[in-house]
């Protein structure tokens, strides 16, 4: 698999964030890095760790409409909610 | 004949009741009249305080007495009106008591129903035959939902109670509403167009058409062929929850998975984001606990490695030195006392041995020394005794004098 440049964890989606989760923990697992790599998988880890905590806790249903503006276009406007 | 009719001649007399009776099983054992749809216009209703409901269907030849017993009655979503057209179904027999025949009716529904369900079936039968309600060609529903489009009234309850479970369960995704119509003649254009711009603009990752309970043509739109084939070219998957958990439309045969309502239809497509946050937890926790076995498992080898160091090292050499040392002298000590002891206790058996066989002894079991007295040696043969010769006897306990004889 190619590496490419990790995203800060604090940017990813819960998806991507649980998934490298999952990924690092079974890494460490495994268990053949040295100190210095295993130290830096852990400090990801708990980032990772933090990020997944904290979109669960936020998280606020986001809504949208969807109209079509009749010449191919869509217009998204904040779905208004009738209580 | 009429006289011989006159006088019963002919024919059996029967009661009242006989005949009465008579009609009554000739109709209850048609089963044609047994389980029957009338269709009429309804007059003189009347519901008495006993609850049950009373009227009259009619077209222009013919009437039908009805009565419907008050459990079915209070069943109905409305009661019928004078002058409605209206389908009715039942048995027939005959109420004897007022020799009346009459429809004896279970349910009640407008006219024109009865027409869009054949029509409902006969539409399902061709898309059916056209492989439209294919198990395979139902496409799983994704794990992760973070895209939901909904396609249903911007007014509805449907709405309502879907956002609320939603925001319950799965607060983390992004939902949007195509809203059209559900019902009335700009419904299913509007259902298929709503469907068409998801598709088209948000491609997300499932999508929920929705709508609550009414009547079979209140969800006429869901019965749809276009729509239905709306819903097939889906490129998201499609789950339906449409009315009642009994309702069952064209559109929820296509649709990739059907909900009994709304609710449920938010619901299946939700992991609970309770759990969620446990299996967080759960992976968090296994976070820590894997780097602290990768620091325990480091730290040991670091403990060897220092051991083996030890063990190489100029003062582990001296002191294995040292102990060789030790144990050596140990086990010098272990048989120099030894060697001693054995010569110890040969010597003590020889002394012994001695003892057993010195003159003492000897002469303690009662054995004598004779010799030639005075201080004369020790007389072993008679040779050396002549008749007269003094001799000296030793015995244990001292000497005494002797002559031979």
């Amino acid at each position: 698999m190619a590496k490419r440049p990790a995203k800060a964890p604090t940017q990813l989606p819960y998806e991507q964030a649980f998934q490298e989760l999952e990924a690092v923990v079974r890494q460490l697992e495994s268990g053949e890095q040295p100190l210095e790599e295993a130290l830096a998988l852990f400090e990801r880890g708990q980032l990772l760790a933090a990020r997944c905590s904290e979109l669960l806790e936020e998280a606020e249903l986001k809504l949208k409409t969807l109209v079509e503006d009749g010449s191919g276009g869509v217009d998204l406007s904040q779905l208004d909610e009738e209580t | 004949m009429a006289q011989l009719a006159l006088f019963g001649l002919t024919s059996p007399v029967l009661t009242v009741s006989d005949l009465t009776r008579r009609v009554r099983e000739l109709l209850e054992t048609d089963y044609r009249l047994q389980d029957v749809w009338v269709s009429g216009e309804v007059s003189n209703v009347s519901r008495p305080a006993s609850g049950h409901l009373y009227f009259t269907l009619k077209d222009a030849q013919a009437s039908l007495r009805c009565v419907m017993w008050r459990p079915d009655a209070a069943r109905l979503l409305a009661p019928p009106r004078e002058g409605q057209a209206v389908e009715a179904h039942g048995r027939v027999s005959v109420y004897e008591t007022g020799g009346q025949y009459q429809l004896y009716a279970d349910t009640l529904r407008p006219a024109g129903e009865g027409i869009l369900y054949q029509e409902f079936l006969r539409l399902k039968a061709r898309l059916e035959a056209e492989g439209l309600f294919e198990a395979e060609r139902k496409r799983d529903l994704p794990a992760w939902p973070g895209r939901i489009g909904l396609v249903t009234s911007p007014s509805g309850a449907a709405l309502r109670d879907v956002l609320h479970v939603l925001r319950r369960r799965f607060p983390l995704a992004e939902v949007t509403l195509a809203p059209t119509p559900v019902q009335g003649e700009e419904a299913p254009a509007g259902i298929i167009a709503a469907l068409q711009a998801l598709n088209r603009h948000i491609r997300p990752d499932v999508i929920l058409l929705v709508r609550g309970g009414g009547s079979i043509e209140d969800l006429a739109a869901f019965n749809d062929e276009d729509v239905a084939r709306a819903i097939a070219a889906s490129r998201s998957p499609v789950v339906s929850g449409i009315g009642h958990e009994t309702d069952f439309t064209i559109a929820d045969f296509v649709a990739d998975r059907r909900a009994p309502t709304p609710s449920a239809a938010a619901e299946i497509i939700t992991p609970d984001v309770a759990e969620l946050a446990a299996s967080q937890r759960a992976l968090a926790a296994r976070l820590v606990e894997a780097f602290g076995q990768r620091l325990q498992t480091l730290r040991w080898g670091l403990d060897e490695r220092r051991f083996e160091l030890r063990l190489a090292s100029p003062r582990a050499q001296v002191a294995g030195a040292r102990q060789r040392l030790d144990d050596l002298r140990a086990r010098a000590e272990v048989s120099i006392t030894s060697g001693l002891r054995l010569r110890r206790s040969a010597v003590t058996g020889l002394a012994q041995t001695l003892r057993a066989v010195g003159p003492a002894a000897v002469l303690a079991r009662g054995y004598a020394v004779v010799s030639l007295a005075p201080g004369g040696p020790v007389v072993r043969t008679r040779k050396q005794v002549k008749p007269g010769s003094p001799l000296e006897v030793r015995v244990a306990d001292g000497v005494f004098p002797a002559r031979a004889e």
